[in-house]
């Protein structure tokens, strides 16, 4: 499973999927007049739409990082390597498109911390100068190309947080994905049909909703393994029944409308009275409930990471980030610019994420708006 | 009523049932105890040989559900699920697969501390929530409200981790009013809880003062306050002696469901602050691969979350006869 992850035709397919998917609801969406009035809306508030293009930015580096990108091998005169056998031009091992144009940066690499924009170590080092032993800070490889310094091992960390987007946005969107398929198909299904299918996906969702999150997504990552694949299934699947719960109740209502019972009595067939008249009309639920609950996904990773059952510590995260940190606040003087990148990363996208989602909600369902 | 309760208890036994066996499919079924095994010996010394032994010694060496060597009974008692999960159901949680120690006593000796942790915050939460959420919801629609609305979305959207760090070394490294981590039994453990406790109650107040606020607002439009409004109250009569006491009936018949789930630890900070309570045990476990106290915690926690769910159902019931009647 995580071979075929990481390979590099599946991650471009994946990435040019959700891409065109995600254009092709928002077109889908834009010919219907209640979407339309939400969107009006939303633009209504200057904060929301400052929000959309802070979230904007953020999903455009991810999706930068996501495309596969391999360079030709070139050799010292410049010419392309081939294979001698088959004649075939030689690639590196890979990496995203956002790798390729973050080389430059993070291709300086320094020895040890080194504060932001500075221009020599952080760290003292014994010099021998004139026969006088010394304790002086040495001069960096790369003095001030480093915007927000480097870390214990010399890497860049502004280059670090960039490649955390990612893996956030991966969690955000990733989980939703997984659980909202899921949640509509039980929740729609157990509210109309009732009855014994209702009362079989009843107890298993009470089932699910007792073990705690925590412990439950724990128990998965010990037994399957660390990695954001397996974290995002984890969380997927613990976290459907509260979707599933809100949907049911929306469906058993519905199903009493005037509309619903008209289709009914006309004979239209069931499947189809779902797509047509219950499913759209829990669609502002579904979308509410992603997007409000993408920022406490990218809040759990990062807990999650700390507690030892999130991503491995070979997955960038703002999570590995901040354990990583943790340590180097006990030294003195402080090394803070990890944390502080890391903290305000996370907060850039959290933050608009909930504004965000508030006005969506606020737009989508004047019931639950807050006065 | 009385039928009510017997139903909603017999429900309890088929969830817990449910769980029990999902806890099986994931540790034994997923993972089986030969796995389980050569994890716990590792890649170098994990020959046939030494695993059986290793089985041999933890009680995973019988079938897993049918043991047809045994006799009478025993074909079901004599059995992994039956020893290893099943028995969960009546409180025999067994032996740690690493240190042999009983999980059970393990259990009841650091219920308290991880109580002594959480419960305070749950009483402070509450009550700073409540209060805040009160003065809030008087200046609705002012410029105070918006301001902290604003600022419970940024409570919000900052990680936990970053409170905890942030409290830590600014009270227990600079201004050192406090100890970093650790615990002491007895009435000494204060000093050390004081840091986790203030932590707890600031990390939780966006989220909080934000829902209390729905909540008093929801009930703010209702039409008995504008009964009230039309006697001539003034206004925080209004809020605090009608809408404060029936928006507190969600609130209160939810808090058995939070007192009985308080017992398992707040896993973050019992790590960060070296509490010896039951979230710190389980993420100990969950680090060193102890697959029977992730287990027994994993079953604990159903155990109470079900258990808690039934109690404020009853509650709730008791209060709202709309609730046992429909």
């Amino acid at each position: 499973m995580v071979e075929i992850w990481n390979s590099w035709w599946f991650q471009n397919t994946l990435v040019g999927l959700l891409v065109v998917s995600g254009i092709a609801v928002v077109l889908r969406l834009r010919r219907r007049e209640y979407w339309r009035l939400a969107y009006r809306e939303v633009c209504r508030r200057r904060g929301a739409v400052i929000c959309f293009f802070v979230l904007c930015l953020y999903t455009l580096v991810a999706l930068i990082d996501s495309v596969g990108w391999r360079d030709a091998l070139r050799d010292e005169n410049g010419e392309l390597m081939r294979d001698p056998r088959t004649g075939k031009v030689v690639y590196d091992r890979g990496g995203s498109a956002l790798d390729h144009l973050l080389k430059g940066i993070s291709s300086k690499k320094e020895k040890t911390y080194s504060s932001p924009m500075s221009r020599e170590s952080f760290m003292l080092e014994s010099v021998n100068r004139d026969g006088k032993v010394l304790r002086e800070r040495p001069p960096l490889k790369h003095p001030g190309a480093h915007l927000l310094g480097t870390d214990r091992i010399g890497q860049d960390v502004f280059c670090q947080a960039l490649k955390s987007i990612r893996t956030g946005m991966v969690i955000g969107i990733l989980t939703t994905l997984l659980a909202v398929p899921f949640a509509l198909l039980l929740g729609v299904a157990s509210g109309y049909y009732g009855g014994l299918v209702d009362d079989i996906l009843q107890y298993i969702c009470s089932v699910l909703s007792s073990i705690p999150t925590v412990l439950f997504i724990a128990s998965f990552m010990l037994i399957f393994g660390r990695g954001l694949p397996q974290l995002c299934l984890a969380m997927g699947i613990a976290s459907w029944t509260g979707l599933y719960r809100l949907l049911r109740g929306e469906t058993l209502r519905l199903r009493e409308e005037e509309f619903v019972q008209a289709a009914v009595a006309m004979g239209v067939p069931s499947w189809r009275v779902l797509l047509r008249h219950i499913v759209p009309n829990v669609m502002h639920l579904v979308l509410i409930t992603a997007v409000l609950r993408f920022s406490s996904e990218v809040l759990a990773e990062a807990a999650l990471t700390y507690l030892g059952i999130g991503v491995g510590s070979d997955t960038i995260s703002w999570g590995t980030m901040i354990n990583d940190a943790r340590t180097e606040l006990t030294r003195d003087p402080i090394i803070w610019w990890k944390l502080c990148t890391a903290f305000a990363f996370m907060l850039g996208l959290v933050l608009p994420a909930n504004i965000f989602g508030d006005a969506v909600r606020d737009a989508l369902d004047p019931r639950l708006r807050t006065q | 009523m009385l039928a009510y309760i017997v139903r909603r208890i017999l429900y309890v036994i088929p969830t817990l049932l449910g769980v029990n066996v999902l806890v099986f499919v994931l540790f034994f079924l997923v993972n089986s105890p030969d796995d389980m095994a050569r994890q716990a010996l590792g890649e170098k010394n994990s020959d046939p040989v030494q695993v059986e032994r290793w089985k041999e010694a933890h009680g995973y060496d019988v079938p897993l559900f049918w043991n047809g060597n045994a006799s009478g009974i025993g074909r079901v008692t004599k059995t992994v699920f039956f020893t290893k999960s099943l028995s969960m159901m009546w409180g025999d949680f067994g032996k740690s697969d690493m240190t042999h120690e009983s999980i059970g006593d393990e259990i009841v000796r650091r219920a308290l501390p991880s109580l002594c942790v959480t419960a305070p915050i749950f009483l402070a939460t509450l009550l700073i929530n409540v209060f805040l959420a009160m003065l809030v919801a008087t200046a609705r629609g002012s410029v105070t409200d918006r301001v902290t609305q604003f600022a419970c979305v940024v409570f919000m959207s900052i990680s936990t981790l970053i409170y905890i760090i942030a409290g830590q070394y600014f009270f227990a490294k600079l201004l050192r009013w406090t100890p970093v981590s650790g615990y002491l039994p007895g009435l000494d453990c204060w000093k050390f809880l004081a840091l986790p406790i203030l932590v707890g109650v600031i990390s939780s107040l966006g989220s909080g003062i934000r829902l209390y606020r729905t909540l008093f607002l929801e009930e703010i439009n209702k039409d008995y306050v504008r009964t009230a409004r039309a006697k001539g109250l003034p206004e925080w009569q209004i809020l605090f002696l009608h809408v404060l006491k029936n928006a507190m009936i969600p609130i209160l018949t939810n808090v058995p469901l939070q007192l009985l789930m308080l017992m398992m630890g707040n896993m973050m900070l019992e790590n960060f602050f070296s509490i010896p309570g039951l979230g710190g045990y389980t993420i100990t476990a969950l680090n060193a691969q102890d697959f029977a106290i992730v287990r027994s915690m994993v079953f604990l926690g159903s155990f109470l979350y079900v258990v808690g769910l039934l109690l404020t159902d009853i509650c709730y019931s008791l209060v709202d006869p709309r609730i046992r009647l429909g």
